[in-house]
């Protein structure tokens, strides 16, 4: 129960790390990943993914 | 003290008197971004605030420059008009750049741009997404810069929504210029310019997402204007979608006390990959833009000097040397030498005393001259900044234009003749292309000029002129109009 980043996708903006509740997203190597061991699709936090609710590209933040 | 300054152009040394002949060889632009008033026309208080930021006084555009920083990259909503994926060094608008710095680099970077610019007067962060939103990385980056640079002015951009929740941040740091970009004041127009919003925790789309991003907006205006801070409105004029709306947004902003309103043209093609871009959207006219901005007088007052900078612009407005400061040529440790920034102030509070009294008389002898009622006169200036015409026809890429009557000399707007796609072309379509932007001006005033280029001009109904070379716009601009209306053309000789 996890989301991951489409690397070819992101513009790199940074949104999902501040918006994450989990902090479950770094800046590693240029881009940004998500921990599957901390990511909870912000269940229990908020009623949606909030990585993929602030993402400005579709289809970015999607269910790993 | 042994007075090593910088000229406007660059970064030969010497001392105050080889600035002035810097000045009058190379050049800079004159008046008339921002407010155009002077001193006179304005309470001690606000000229103060205002005197040395190039995007809030006309004047001091032709002096002080201005720097971005890019540390902002995340954004709380998605405009049709952007594509912040979209990276060219090759062009100049909002939302672009090409290097993302973290607070501790740019902090870096100001440094080695105040040693090697002395005329930066202003750092604004601007995005590339929203600098309210990634509060966090405005906040540090100010921060680490007010500790070494304390008299640099500290501004920012931001479209509102966030800005509520950082007000009193602002005023603690002491930030007195915040420029809002406000593109609506109903939210139906707004709902055709924005797609959606992020906000308390949610996307929102249509109706709703408009409906709170105008009442965070009117709320930050609100807000920013109690506390005393200026603020700048930006408009981006969008023809068939807000192009008459933003006479409604003029009046409202101005009721609600913003200091200026600064209308921009929509930059829209396919290439940038925007809603609007690839909807074949267009941007409004030079001549659509301009009878807007007419509509508006009268309104909150009218920014024309804006040169739609991008998020990591450096220098004089008009000009963008950003490429000479990227990260991987700014040194891994910087010590501030406060030197050249305090000549060069000394030097331009002299100069802008002198260029004053100049305009002064050269109004009355005008004034003196000419008949009330006598027709105005378009005049293009080719300059390079400090208020003097100092640039060789050839290679100016924007011309001043200034309107002359028995008024007086005022700053209309300045015009590109590189804009984004000029390159590849021949020298030949280059000049056709000049003189197209020179439509309806009547004179052009620059340092020189050959022979070819100006017998086309004249051809096309322009006259060249090259003999007032290195003197002050506001000077050369009456003397030119005298000649036309008033005095016998003695002192005024074709080129």
């Amino acid at each position: 129960m996890a989301l991951q980043i489409i690397q070819s996708n992101c513009t790199v903006c940074g949104a999902c790390e501040f918006e994450c509740p989990n902090a479950a997203i770094k800046f590693e190597s240029d881009t940004y990943i998500i921990d599957p061991e901390l990511c909870t699709e912000c269940k229990g936090s908020y009623d949606t993914p909030q990585c993929a609710e602030v993402c400005p590209v579709p289809e970015t933040c999607v269910p790993a | 003290m042994t007075a090593n300054v910088i000229s406007l152009n660059g970064l030969s040394v010497g001392s105050k008197d080889s600035l002035t002949k810097a000045l009058e060889s190379e050049g800079c632009s004159s008046s008339s971004c921002g407010s155009s008033d002077a001193p006179e026309d304005m309470d001690p208080e606000t000229w103060a605030k205002v005197k040395d930021h190039p995007c809030y006084s006309e004047e001091a555009h032709h002096y002080f420059a201005r720097m971005h920083v890019a540390v902002a990259p995340a954004c709380n909503i998605q405009c049709n008009y952007c594509n912040r994926k979209y990276d060219c060094a090759n062009e100049s608008r909002p939302g672009v750049v090409s290097e993302r710095l973290t607070p501790e680099q740019a902090a870096r970077k100001v440094i080695a741009v105040a040693n090697e610019i002395p005329q930066l007067s202003v750092l604004g962060i601007a995005g590339p997404g929203d600098s309210a939103y990634d509060w966090r990385k405005t906040k540090e980056t100010f921060q680490r810069v007010a500790e070494t640079l304390p008299d640099i002015k500290l501004c920012l951009s931001t479209n509102g929504l966030a800005l509520p929740d950082h007000v009193d941040d602002l005023l603690d740091m002491n930030i007195d210029h915040v420029t809002l970009t406000i593109n609506m004041i109903d939210p139906e127009v707004g709902a055709k310019i924005y797609p959606w919003i992020f906000y308390e925790h949610k996307r929102r789309t249509g109706l709703e997402a408009s409906q709170i991003l105008h009442e965070r907006q009117m709320q930050s205006l609100d807000m920013l204007h109690e506390r005393g801070i200026l603020v700048k409105v930006n408009s981006v004029m969008i023809p068939g979608i807000n192009d008459e709306h933003l006479l409604e947004v003029n009046k409202e902003v101005k009721k609600r006390g913003a200091f200026l309103h600064n209308i921009m043209p929509l930059i829209s093609a396919p290439e940038h990959g925007t809603v609007f871009g690839l909807e074949g959207q267009r941007g409004p006219t030079a001549a659509e833009l301009k009878k807007l901005q007419d509509a508006c007088a009268g309104g909150a007052n009218l920014m024309k000097h804006c040169r739609q900078c991008r998020a990591d612009a450096v220098g004089l407005l008009g000009e963008d040397r950003g490429q000479e400061f990227t990260m991987d040529l700014v040194p891994d440790e910087v010590t501030y030498d406060p030197e050249k920034r305090e000549t060069y102030r000394e030097w331009v509070a002299k100069e802008r005393e002198d260029r004053r009294n100049a305009a002064a008389v050269a109004k009355a002898e005008t004034d003196a001259a000419v008949a009330d009622e006598a027709e105005a006169l378009l005049v293009a200036v080719a300059t390079k900044g400090g208020g003097r015409i100092n640039q060789h026809f050839g290679h100016a890429t924007e011309f001043q234009i200034f309107e002359v009557d028995a008024e007086g000399v005022r700053f209309v707007t300045h015009r590109r003749c590189d804009n984004y796609c000029v390159g590849g072309y021949g020298e030949e379509d280059k000049l056709e292309l000049v003189i197209k932007t020179l439509e309806g001006i009547d004179t052009i005033l620059c340092a020189k000029i050959g022979d070819c280029p100006r017998e086309d001009l004249e051809k096309a109904g322009i006259t060249a002129i090259q003999d007032y070379a290195y003197d002050y716009i506001e000077t050369a601009v009456s003397a030119v109009y005298r000649a036309r209306r008033g005095l016998p053309a003695t002192e005024v000789e074709t080129a």
